[in-house]
Order: structure tokens, then sequence, then C-alpha cells
């Protein structure tokens, strides 16, 4: 019983037994300090796992030593310690900056749940992304789920429109998980396991329409939970009016994990001997991907709210990563894995420069950005920068998220799309620089209120930031791991090396 | 045409889960009050309970709850002498060899005469204690069997897949396996006759199944032959949707808690009315209110 056998199992368990008691602190500094240093000890966690992975391979942990598959296993590899790392060190970040701009954005009575709330998000999400079982990923895709509605409404007290948006998150976000408990029935139905490695051992050899419509079902199911195309409709209401540090965390995470168990599925459980999966990337993701890319996109050039803004675009970058996982290759799956890295740095480091704008102005409304560049300049960097990433600019890690796709595309014949794929981050640097030209060229308004933004937020933007810079310049971390589970995901899925 | 009539009835269960399950789905898709729409979320996510009971369901299987000797001692009770007591020679043949058989056979069925007045579980407890190490012995191995049965099962019926499908002809494969492991564990025994055993071994649960309608069931312990000494439910659904109903409740919670929410900021709970408030508070109703409302 040492601790590192029990290291798996931590990036779980911290975050939900400190949850309790983050809730029964008294209101103010207490909970945020709790929270603070959980997010951080979950994030070391996180960087172990993946050292350990890293080095020896596969990780599987049997949880409460019953063992699988009629226990729950845990298993890291490859590409959920990366996603492990991302959801906790986001957490990491974000939790620091939370603290002053939750002070003016939520009531101070709720702020102990409010933490509490959040931990048990984290929670969730990092464990959908560790789990090894096929219910144990509904129920923690729930109790991300769930927690996350009440953060949503915690906006109630800027705009009561977070209310509305956080019931209508859950209805859908209720009929997608229940859709996926359906698919998990339908599979358990013809296998008798919910092991995901013993799933895919039995689908392996069978083809049957139970299989089919369970692979429907998870497919749609994850797709309401990622907010795939035509079902991102709850999406750009609930992170514009949620809590600014609450986008800042779902926008980079939430979504990320859905796709990260959408790729679990299709590469670990069904496998490319399933002949549905062939016809879901051409006629499911790749059609739906590039729509979402461009319609969520145009719709973003069109509104006058930066943060609502930016969730169009969360949208339409989705649509980049079930692109990149449309294609079926080894390049595809890492483009993909690389994109979602890339893409929750940066917007992360958005929501928080939106967050320090709610802060000054009191608005994320289109016209307090305006002449942002003599009154907030190092906000308005910090946006700049990561929004010339969302751009795919060079030097920053959109470009090597691009990068990957265009090579992806190429690769598998694909120029035509690849081509779509620079036309839509054309739309990106029009709503971007539709903002940029209000912060450098305006002039800020008369009565612009004045003041100083709080170090605990500036810092873990600029970390975002420099991070932003940092894997656009060497990729060995995201591209290189991304690269390796790739490859590990295609061999176990039984497809072209 | 008949056919497919039968086919359809016979899984009215699937019926009721889709009908059910697009209802609410209907509901919350059309209704506009939002504790409307809770409600058809909920017929929707009852539905899917209702879908994985139905995996777990297994014609003729008594509850997933471990009943072990206890129903070796039912069985002696229902069946007195004749049948009770050729049963537990079988398996005294069967398990305990030679060394053990005459011991065995006589000690267990006195502790069937206990258990005729005793609450079997104290009764279980009981004939332990008096029990002589023979006695322990054949116990202990009575549940290991008993173990070794319902893991075959389980893993015959994971096989199988989905409830209906263990039918006669598979559980009859079973109880052969089931004895050919049994006879496999102890080479001095000469391999029982094709039926007694499976005879025995049908029986048993549909008097442990069954309880009280004992008769009832008797037609379908002769058709299916050579059931298991104990067929359980599938337990995993259950428990599986035990979670699934706790995540249900928290969503309704959640859902109704948001609700009385609204009524409160707004004053109303139906969809349009609300979309039509939002709207004034954003534009206003001349515009007056809109420079004020727009943050």
């Amino acid at each position: 019983m040492n601790l590192m056998e029990q290291v798996p199992v931590l990036p779980v368990v911290i975050p939900m037994l400190a949850a309790p008691f983050v809730m029964i602190a008294p209101n103010g500094r207490a909970p945020w300090a709790m929270a603070t240093v959980v997010a951080w000890a979950t994030f070391i966690a996180c960087i172990f796992l993946l050292q350990m992975v890293s080095q020896q391979g596969v990780i599987s942990y049997a949880l409460g030593d019953w063992a699988p598959p009629i226990g729950i296993e845990y298993r890291i590899d490859l590409a959920n310690a990366l996603v492990l790392l991302l959801v906790s060190g986001m957490a990491a970040v974000v939790f620091p900056f939370a603290y002053k701009s939750m002070q003016s954005e939520i009531d101070p009575k709720q702020s102990s749940f409010f933490y509490a709330a959040f931990l048990i998000c984290l929670t969730g999400l990092l464990g959908v992304t560790i789990t090894g079982d096929a219910f144990n990923i509904f129920v923690f895709l729930e109790i991300s789920s769930l927690s996350t509605y009440a953060l949503v409404a915690m906006g109630a007290r800027r705009d009561r429109r977070a209310l509305t948006a956080a019931f209508n998150y859950l209805v859908m976000g209720t009929i997608g998980a229940t859709f996926f408990v359906i698919g998990i029935g339908l599979l358990y139905q013809t296998t008798g396991t919910l092991n995901l490695a013993d799933l895919a051992d039995r689908i392996s050899d069978q083809d049957n329409r139970m299989i089919d419509a369970g692979f429907a079902f998870i497919l749609v199911g994850i797709g309401l939970k990622l907010a795939m195309f035509p079902m991102h409709l709850w999406l750009p209401n609930a992170y514009t009016y949620a809590p600014t540090a609450v986008t800042a965390f779902l926008a980079a995470t939430a979504t990320k994990v859905a796709v990260y168990v959408i790729i679990r599925f299709f590469y670990s459980v069904f496998g490319f001997n399933f002949e549905f999966l062939g016809a879901a990337f051409t006629w499911v993701l790749l059609p739906l991907g590039l729509a979402g890319m461009f319609i969520a996109s145009l719709v973003a050039l069109f509104q006058e709210d930066v943060k609502r803004m930016l969730a169009y675009s969360s949208v339409a970058q989705i649509g980049y990563m079930l692109v990149g996982l449309s294609f079926g290759t080894v390049e595809g799956v890492s483009a993909t894995l690389v994109h979602v890295f890339n893409h929750a740095l940066m917007k992360g480091a958005l929501f928080m420069a939106i967050g320090c704008v709610v802060l000054r102005m009191g608005s994320a409304s289109i016209a307090s950005f305006s002449g942002l560049a003599k009154t907030m300049p190092v906000t308005t960097w910090a946006f700049i920068i990561s929004g010339l990433s969302l751009i795919g600019v060079p030097l920053t890690v959109g470009f090597v998220s691009k990068w990957y796709l265009l090579e992806a595309a190429f690769d598998v014949g694909q120029v035509f799309v690849g081509f779509l794929i620079v036309a839509s981050s054309l739309i990106a640097l029009g709503y971007v620089g539709r903002i940029a030209e209000l912060m450098l060229l305006r002039e800020p308004p008369e009565n612009a209120p004045s003041g100083t933004t709080p170090w605990s937020m500036l810092i873990p933007m600029w970390v975002l930031v420099a991070a932003n810079v940092y894997f656009g310049l060497s990729t060995t971390l995201t591209g290189g791991v991304a690269e390796r589970a790739a490859a590990a995901l295609m061999s176990a899925a039984g497809g072209a090396p | 045409m008949d056919d497919f009539f039968t086919f359809a009835l016979e899984r009215y269960n699937y019926w009721i889960v889709i009908i059910l399950m697009m209802t609410g789905l209907y509901i919350v898709i059309s209704r506009g009050n939002l504790v409307k729409k809770i409600v058809g979320l909920n017929l929707f996510q009852t539905s899917v309970f209702i879908f994985y009971i139905t995996i777990g369901k297994m014609v003729g299987a008594t509850a997933p709850i471990y009943i072990g000797d206890e129903l070796y001692k039912a069985h002696g009770d229902d069946h007195g002498d004749g049948h009770g007591k050729g049963h537990d020679k079988d398996h005294g043949d069967a398990h305990n060899g030679a060394a053990y058989d005459d011991s065995h056979a006589s000690d267990h069925d006195s502790a069937h005469e206990e258990g005729l007045h005793a609450a079997p579980q104290a009764n279980d407890r009981e004939a332990n204690d008096l029990g002589s190490d023979a006695l322990d012995h054949g116990d202990s191995l009575h549940g290991k069997i008993d173990n070794l049965g319902a893991n075959d099962l389980k893993a015959a019926i994971a096989e199988a897949g989905p409830a209906d499908g263990a039918d006669a002809d598979s559980l009859h494969d079973l109880s052969d396996r089931v004895d050919a492991g049994k006879i496999a564990n102890d080479p001095l025994v000469k391999p029982p006759s094709e039926d007694a055993p499976a005879l025995d071994i049908a029986e048993a649960p549909l008097h442990e199944g069954a309880g009280n309608t004992l008769e009832d069931f008797q037609g379908v312990a002769d058709a299916s032959h050579g059931a298991m000494e104990i067929m359980y439910a599938n337990p995993l659904p259950h428990v599986l949707i035990l979670t699934a109903i706790v995540v249900g409740v928290a969503t309704t919670a959640v859902g109704l808690a948001l609700a009385v929410r609204i009524r409160e900021a707004y004053g109303a709970i139906e969809e349009d009315e609300l979309e039509a408030l939002d709207a004034v508070a954003e534009f206003g109703e001349g515009g007056a209110e809109a420079a004020g409302a727009a943050q």
C-alpha cells in the first residue's frame, strides 16, 4: 500500500472529498483558498500520472481492489493522461483567477457553494476521463453536468437570463446523458460487460443492429454534450450568462472531455472492424464538423456580446476537432488531441481577459471593449495574443493545431477540406479583428470606470497566454504525446498505422 | 404474420419502453411550461429504467440475493424424504467422495429436520455450531458448488445476451456443464446417470423461485428440464439503474429548483412569456429601458 500505487485514483478522490469541507467553510476567502489548494494537489497528481504513463505505458487501477472487468477499472493511457493534465491544469489556473472575479459576479453568500460545486464539476470531468468503465462515464458525466447547471445559474446575479440558460442546458444535457445511457444499455445487452476494454473485445467479432443502435445512441448523446453543430443550442446562452471564471473553465474543459469520450468510444471500443464507424466519419462527423466551422463562425461575426461571440467560436472550434477525427488516421486523431489541448489554452485565456473586462466595465458587451488599449493595456494584449492564436497565426498554439489538421487533411487527400479549414480561419480573423480594432483604434468612452485589475487575475491570464506562445514553439508535450497517444489508439482500433 | 404478432407481443416491455420514451421526449419538446418539461424529462428517464430492468429480468429467476444452502433445506421441506434424500445423496456422491459420503448425507439430512421449524438463517448457524467436521466440510463444499453454478450461469447469460435467451436448451447445456465440472473435481466418483442430477437440479430453482405457487411452475420446470440449482436475475442492471435513479432524482431536483428561481426572477414559468420578458428587458417596450437593461 504505497502511495504511488494509489496515484491513479487521486485526481478523482481529492476534489470529491474536499468538496463537502469547502461547502461548510464560512463564506469569503476560506472556501476559495481550500479549493485552490485542492486544484493544485490534483494538478500535481495528474502530472505524476502523465509521467508514469509516459514511462511505463498503460496503467490499470482496480477501484476498491475489485479486479476488472467485474470491478470498475481506472485505465490511463497517454490520451487520457493528456486530457487529465489539461483539465486539472486549467482548474489550477482558473481557481486563483476566480477569487476577485467571483467577488463581483456572484452573490457573496454563495461563495462556499460556488467553490464546492466547482470542485465537484472538476471531479466529474476528471472521472469521465480517467475511468475505463462505460457506466462510470455516465455517472461522472452527470456529476459534472449537474454541478455545471448550478454554476451557470449562479450568473443570475448579473443577468437573470442565466437561469433560463441553465434550465435549457439541464434539459438538453439530460437528454444527451439519457441517450448515452440507452446506448450503454444496448451494448451491455449484447455483450454483458461494461468495461471498455472488455466491450471492445466482445464487439469486435459481432455485427448486429443492437450494436449499431447502441453506437448511434452514444454518438447522439455525446454529440449533445460536446455541442456538435446542430445540437449546440444550449452552449451559447450557458457560456454567455455563466460567471466568467466558470465560462473560462467550461469552455476549456467540459466540451473537450466530451470529445475525448467520443474518441475513446470510436477507437477503443468500436474500432475499425465496426462498419458503422466509417459511415459515421464520412456522413456525420465530417459534414457536421464543416457546417459547424462555417455557420457558427459566421454567427459569431454578428454578436453584440463578446462572451457570446466566443461561445459561438467554441462551437466552430469543436467543428475542427470533429473534422480531424473524421479522417480516421493517426494524423487526424493527433490533430484532434492537439487541438483539444490548444483550444483549451486559447479559450481559457480569452475568457479570462473578458473576466478582467467585466470586472472593470461591468459588462462584456462590445461597447465596453472600445478603446480598451488605453485603459487596460495588459488585458488588451493578452486578448489580442490569444485571439491571434485562435485565428492560427504562426508562433502560437493555434498555428500548431491548424498545421496538424491541414497535414492530416492532405494526407488523406481531402484537399478541399484543407481549403475549407483555412477559409473558416479567415472568418475567425473577422470576428477577432473586429474586437481588436475596437480595442486598439477607438477612443475609450468618456465615463470609462478607472481602477486596476488585480494581480490574482492578471497572472493566471498571462500564464495561459504564455502557454499559448510556449506550446506554439515547442510541441514536444502536446504534439509528441498526442502523436504517441493517437498511434496507440489507432493500433488498438485495428486501423492503418 | 402470426409469427410477427407473437414476436411483437412477447416483447411488450420494449413497447412500453418505446412508448414512454417518445411520450417523454414529446412533452419535453412541445410543452412551454418548465415544470411540464421536467415531468417529460422524468418520463423519458423512467423509460430507460424500465429498459434496464428488462435487460436484467430472466424468466423463472429469483431476485439476485444469494440464498445458498437454505435452498436445500426448503427443498427438503417440500419433498420430504424421497426426493430430498435422493438429491442430497447425489450431491454427496458427486462431491464428497467415499470418505465423506455417509456422514455428510446423514448429517445434512438431520440439519434439514431441524430446519423445519427454525428460521433458515438461524438454522444455518445452528447447523454449523452443532456440526461435526464432516458436516462443516460438506456444507462448505456445497457452498462452493453453488457458487460455481451461479458463476457459470452468469457467464452463460452474459454470452447468451438478452434475458429471453436463456431457453431450455442452453439451460440444459449449462446443467450438463456444471455436472461435468463436478465430476471432474472428483475422479473417484462414477458419473451419475444422465437424468438423475439434471432432474434434481431442474426442480430445485422452481421450488425456490416459486415458493408457494409451486404447481404453477411445474410445467415450466419440466420444459426447462436442466435449469441450475438456483437461477438468479442479473443483478447488475438493477444496480446500474439504482444509480441512474439517483442521478434522475438529482436532475429533477436541480431542474425544479431552477424553475423556482426562474419564477422568482421573472414571475412566470411559461417559456414564451419568459422570452417576451427577456425581449422587453433587452429592447424595451418603447425602447426606454433599452440602455439600462442591456447589460
